[in-house]
């Protein structure tokens, strides 16, 4: 999950990190309030789940509440990247003397979190990274041993950074760590972190994005603290409908596993595909060789027959799908005889013929036999383990070129 | 030879009562595994095909009556990082983690955990590792009979992302005479306790294997430090690889994860492209096409 500047600052402020006083609206009306209490100039930041926002006009400067209000009515009717803002977040104009980045990410390869920091902040990091490397610090955290303030210190310090700026930073950085680890985050970014005029450090922006997979665990953070609710998935664009009743399907059954994307496809061959590896390289397969999937698709995990068969009918009832290829990777646990008759009864609902409908049924392993009995009856085109991945792609490919 | 497992391997199951961990266990069985005991906290005394349950991993190595190898771990997601633990806490040095969707910072806090004792970690969201007509440990190439058919032994080691293209993989090579020496399923999640680099040390040390094959996908950087572990190390095995996913370089795609957890291209640098520039940088053969494997490794090894 992805979260809001707003949110991010509240997290960044949980973990004891000073922050300055912000506040988050959804009207003109409460920003004016807010900026009233703040007395002083501000900054009005549209609340969006994309970049660019200066670039965009989704962040102004007022010297007064009526223009933290004025802005604040143009920024939440902006849309930025597609996105329309949930709000603003109004915040004091701070007099900042430096700005620093500070950040911990997963470095997959050491399987372990990585602190950053720099005191080149406010800007993009992997350009700071590329041209001034020696401005970055760089530190692994253990993912069992408590953090020590000492590692947060040496990383700031191999940027040059000493004196009241390197005491003030350390427990910052310590701090992030540590609620990266807490929280199940797998980016915690500061950035820029500013050394105000008086010498104090607030963290000016924030950004943060939790592990979906631990987002069982964090409902305290989630739903009490940030008071986010259960159906706020954050998806990076909208399900379509496909995606939708694919989704539904799976979750009325709790055997087997599938899924359907056709985000990006806009095909006329339909792929009633499987499972994770063999679904990436058939619709490769597929494409390299002239083919134009509708959609994607995974199957796995031993579905029922009103699971292949609901998957089956989606793809087919897609707008422009000719035909569906049904093909899978060598199968153990999911059964062939089960998908082979979830595919044919797609088609005999929709009154299609399934010899005509179905462009090659390439799934190999268990229950095959059974499998290729019924594909049989009913005139299927199928093949076994000799015809690869490749070949089996191509031979869908040819017919469905062939029939157009 | 083999990497990993041999004919005397011992293992556990921890989570043997659940039911795909008992068809897991038939499957190893008909194998000719030694699978020595089960764990499910609370089952005590019962069996699953003839192997005994226990609460504690201590309880079976007692029974047993001497150090069991391994552990098969298939324990819902939020048990799996204790059950883990407590296997290694016990002297087992091989896991292999058959849980999907564990989150990331229990992956690591394991995998530090291992290192500290010297255990390895295949997993998680795998389906194990199999050495052809000797030992199978998980679910890998499926029932007995199956596995029979797409694994005969054979000079080709064989990492994968992918457990279902583990299997299709060693099919060919077992199609093209070639066979395999040990196949080992890695894994598809952001981060795994043994990447393809980790293993390599093993693959080197093992006589019968010639060559290696290499199944990988969008996402991380995994197969960058096997190219760098490659060109450090002037390993003697020539390694082929297939690289799944390149429709997810375009721009459309961006941000999307498709198959497994670890698929997504964030950077440029875990693109298929990118990965596959780096790979070949380091001499490694990337084919295009998956049937394209092993002529490709026969060409390496020059047979």
């Amino acid at each position: 999950m992805i979260f809001y500047e707003y949110e991010a600052r509240k997290i960044v402020e949980l973990a004891g990190i000073p922050v300055t006083k912000y506040g988050f609206c959804q009207t003109p009306e409460e920003a004016r309030k807010i900026a009233e209490e703040i007395g002083g100039p501000t900054v009005i930041k549209s609340q969006v789940l994309t970049g660019g926002r200066m670039k965009a006009g989704g962040v102004k400067f007022a010297d007064t509440p009526d223009e933290a209000a004025a802005h604040a009515e143009e920024i939440l009717k902006l849309e930025i990247n597609g996105h329309m803002p949930v709000g603003v977040l109004v915040d004091p104009k701070a007099e900042v003397k430096q700005e620093y980045y500070a950040s911990v990410v997963w470095d997959g390869t050491a399987k372990k979190p990585l602190m950053l920091f720099s005191d080149m902040g406010g800007i993009d990091i992997e350009q700071v990274a590329e041209e001034h490397p020696d401005h970055v610090g760089r530190g692994h955290i253990s993912n069992l041993l408590p953090v020590g303030d000492y590692e947060a210190k040496q990383v700031i310090a191999a940027t040059g950074v000493t004196g009241s700026q390197l005491n003030r930073a350390t427990p910052i950085l310590a701090k992030l760590a540590r609620l990266f680890r807490e929280n199940d985050m797998v980016l915690a970014e500061i950035n820029p972190l500013a050394e105000l005029t008086d010498g104090t450090f607030v963290a000016l922006d924030a950004h943060m994005e939790m592990e979906g997979e631990a987002e069982g665990r964090q409902k305290k953070l989630l739903r009490k603290e940030l008071g986010i609710a259960e159906d706020d998935t954050r998806d990076s664009y909208v399900p379509s409908e496909f995606e939708k009743n694919v989704k539904e399907i799976d979750a009325a059954d709790h055997r087997g596993v599938i899924q359907g994307k056709d985000h990006g496809f806009e095909g006329n061959l339909g792929l009633v595909i499987g499972a994770g590896g063999g679904s990436l390289t058939l619709t490769d397969a597929v494409r390299s060789q002239g083919g134009k999937p509708a959609n994607y698709s995974e199957i796995g995990g031993n579905p029922s027959v009103a699971k292949a068969c609901g998957l089956a009918k989606e793809v087919l009832k897609k707008d422009g799908v000719e035909k569906i290829a049904v093909m899978m990777s060598i199968v153990s646990n999911t059964r062939v005889d089960i998908v082979a008759r979830g595919v044919i009864k797609a088609c005999l609902e929709l009154g299609k013929d399934p010899a005509e409908t179905i462009a090659i049924f390439r799934i190999p392993g268990a229950w095959e036999d059974e499998g290729n009995k019924i594909l049989d009856y009913y005139g299927v085109e199928y093949c076994d383990r000799s015809v690869s991945l490749w070949d089996a792609a191509g031979r869908a490919v040819a017919k469905i070129q062939g029939a157009s | 030879m083999s990497i990993l497992l041999n004919k005397d391997t011992t293992f556990i199951v921890q989570g043997i009562t659940g039911r795909e961990a008992v068809n897991l266990t038939k499957e190893c069985l008909d194998y000719c595994t030694k699978v020595v005991g089960g764990v499910t906290p609370g089952r005590k005394g019962r069996e699953v095909h003839g192997v005994p349950v226990f609460d504690t991993v201590a309880q079976a190595i007692e029974n047993h009556g001497s150090q069991i190898d391994g552990s098969i771990v298939t324990v819902p997601p939020g048990f799996t990082k204790d059950a883990v633990i407590e296997a290694i806490d016990n002297g087992i040095k091989l896991l292999v983690i058959v849980t999907e969707r564990i989150p990331r910072s229990d992956v690591a806090q394991m995998v530090e955990f291992a290192n500290m004792h010297d255990a390895r970690i295949i997993g998680p969201n795998c389906l194990g590792l199999i050495v052809p007509e000797v030992c199978k440990m998980g679910g890998i190439g499926g029932p007995a009979k199956d596995a029979s058919k797409s694994y005969k032994p054979g000079v080709v080691g064989v990492m994968s992302r992918s457990g279902g293209m583990t299997t299709e993989i060693s099919s060919s090579l077992t199609a093209a005479g070639l066979g395999v020496s040990t196949a080992v399923s890695i894994g598809g999640d952001a981060i795994i306790g043994s990447t393809y680099a980790e293993l390599m040390p093993y693959f080197e040390a093992d006589e019968e294997t010639k060559a290696i094959v290499i199944y990988s996908e969008p996402g991380g950087r995994m197969e960058a430090q096997l190219a760098d572990w490659q060109a450090e190390n002037n390993s003697r095995l020539p390694i082929v690889a297939f690289m799944a996913g390149k429709f997810m370089d375009d721009e459309s795609m961006k941000g999307m994860t498709f198959g497994h957890a670890g698929t997504i291209v964030e950077g440029k640098e875990d693109s298929a492209t990118e990965k596959i520039k780096r790979l070949e940088s380091a001499g490694i053969t990337v084919v295009e096409r998956i049937d394209e494997i092993p002529d490709a490794v026969k060409e390496r090894i020059g047979s």
